[in-house]
């Protein structure tokens, strides 16, 4: 049964279009990972998934339904995260916030719920953040926390909007690898937005390329190629492979980021730039 | 042995003494209610970063109260009034105007402009004016009592009732939005409810010290506990005890209760700073 049937639809924001007459279909269990320059629709598409905007044209179907806002089959790790600067909440009081946060009453938590915190927490081997408050976590150690929250209450659909950003390369390679573990042996669907293609390429098995109010979904071969990326981009691509990498190219500049890609070197901790990813 | 037996005979006599005055009494159960309310409600909004929010509710209230003086209506009717309007429409308008402290700043000016205006007009000007900015809990009656408790139970309970939703769009907008928690209707129900809880709190210290009780307390309780309920525990306790505190020093010294509060609850926001600062120094945090 295919988990998200996208038929010509058309989606906007503000006015603005941002996917154009768009159709792909993706199956159960599959790791979908969804790549472009910024702009190109990644939150937007996830946020029709989730329900928060409707197709201007055409239609999306999740599930074989329209999708409804808080539908609790869906994790969702949403990329603008506000976490307040002098928040001092422990980790395990935040993520139990979003554990029917929607409903209405006192946040009173039953024994099994704090159960699944702690077991999804042992999952994805965030257990010592439970009892730090988050105005003390690193941004990594933030990601790690919303990811294990994202994994709660057993979605059968993961939507994880640009995952890796603030993680070091090291944290990047544990995050991939707990979310390819936890979802194959749940056999949960993932969204995956990213803006590296390469830390991808052993766990995803189609790419969802967005770009230019269009979206080609397909195997790496079939997407990741000169003539495809060139249509996506609205420019001349380049697309080389060595050494197992794949090197994305506009006339000499990278598109990808290839740096610090199967970087085993554990020291580094700085913020990743991603600025010549905006047009 | 003897010491302790010394300090309870002389903490009894303290009591006796200040019991043995009808205004007291009132003045404790009033405060305790006010502290409370102020307590559990304020650690919300220092949670939410909404404080100059409360802090401009309350003076709102100002013009609201010397306006119901105006018309010869009781102060706290005209506070209740006009918090809640203000607190409705806030939400209302969503982040664009209760986030703003700019907007903020002019309507709060703008309202003590018209609380004295009000009070241009209005003849027992001074006493009036005074036990409203600063509050005036030893005159506190029976009947003030009741209508804070009866209050104070409805601005709980509602509190209780948007908790939890309240907690996860505090916490967690993006997600909370996904999730279809209703975020207008969360913050607005929110704002009204802080009205309410201002309207009591600036019946014991007045509409400028709201924040003794409904900031101090919950930034201390914060530093103090990372929790969810212990966290609303301790805000709720600093608050009554700073307030029951600051009416005995009041009852010895003769100072202002309202000074002797603000003096308690800018102690302990300073002292829980000094604590958690020797737990160790915050990592660094790079944004996200």
């Amino acid at each position: 049964m295919s988990i998200i049937t996208v038929d010509q639809a058309t989606l906007q924001v503000g006015g603005r279009t941002v996917l154009d007459d768009v159709s792909f279909k993706i199956e159960a269990g599959e790791f979908i990972g969804v790549l472009g320059p910024n702009g190109a629709g990644k939150t937007t598409l996830m946020r029709a998934i989730l329900g928060l905007l409707s197709p201007e044209r055409g239609s999306l179907k999740v599930f074989g339904r329209t999708p409804e806002r808080g539908n609790p089959e869906i994790g969702y790790l949403p990329q603008v995260r506000t976490v307040l600067p002098d928040l001092r909440v422990r980790g395990r009081d935040f993520i139990a916030s979003s554990l029917f946060g929607e409903r209405w009453g006192l946040p009173l938590q039953s024994q099994l719920d704090g159960d699944a915190i702690e077991a999804t927490l042992e999952a994805i081997g965030a257990r010592d953040l439970a009892a730090r408050p988050l105005s003390e976590m690193s941004g990594g150690e933030r990601q790690r926390l919303l990811l294990a929250q994202a994994l709660i209450g057993d979605p059968k659909l993961l939507l994880l909007d640009e995952p890796l950003i603030s993680l070091d390369a090291r944290h990047q390679e544990v995050a991939i690898d707990v979310v390819r573990t936890v979802c194959r042996e749940r056999k949960i669907t993932v969204l995956f937005s990213a803006h590296e293609l390469n830390q991808l390429l052993g766990t995803l098995d189609r790419v969802l390329y967005l770009g230019n109010r269009q979206a080609v979904l397909g195997t790496v071969d079939e997407v990741v190629n000169t003539p495809v990326l060139s249509r996506l981009y609205g420019t001349e691509i380049q697309v080389f492979r060595a050494g197992g990498h794949i090197f994305v190219m506009s006339r000499g500049r990278d598109m990808e980021r290839v740096d610090h890609v199967h970087d085993h070197d554990h020291g580094h901790g700085h913020n990743h730039d991603h600025g010549h990813h905006h047009h | 042995m003897i010491m302790v037996m010394a300090t309870t005979t002389i903490m009894g006599t303290i009591i006796t003494d200040m019991f043995a005055y009808e205004f007291m009494t009132n003045a404790f159960a009033a405060s305790g209610i006010a502290a409370l309310v102020s307590g559990i409600v304020g650690y919300f909004l220092v949670m939410r970063g909404q404080t100059f929010a409360g802090h401009a509710l309350s003076h709102i209230g100002f013009a609201g109260a010397t306006g119901a003086g105006l018309i010869g209506l009781a102060p706290l009717w005209g506070l209740l009034v006009f918090t809640l309007a203000a607190g409705i429409a806030m939400g209302a308008l969503g982040e664009r105007i209760s986030n703003r402290d700019v907007a903020i700043g002019v309507i709060l000016a703008l309202a003590l402009g018209f609380g004295l205006l009000f009070l241009h007009y209005y003849t027992s000007f001074a006493t009036q004016a005074t036990a409203l900015l600063f509050g005036n809990v030893l005159a506190v009656d029976h009947s003030m009592i009741v209508t804070l408790a009866v209050l104070g139970v409805i601005t709980l309970a509602a509190l209780a009732a948007i908790m939890r939703p309240l907690i996860f769009a505090t916490l967690q907008p993006e997600l909370a939005e996904a999730k279809g928690v209703p975020m207008r209707f969360v913050s607005t129900a929110f704002l009204a409810i802080v009205a309410l809880a201002v309207s009591q709190c600036a019946q014991i210290v007045g509409v400028l010290l709201v924040f003794t009780l409904m900031v101090g307390p919950p930034a201390a309780a914060q530093r103090l506990t990372t929790g969810l309920w212990s966290g609303l525990v301790a805000s709720a306790a600093l608050a009554l005890a700073e307030a029951w505190l600051g009416l005995t020093i009041a009852f010895y010294t003769d100072w202002p209760v309202s000074f002797s509060i603000a003096a308690l609850s800018a102690l302990i926001y300073f002292a829980s700073l000094m604590t958690s600062t020797q737990m160790g120094p915050a990592q660094a945090t790079p944004a996200p």
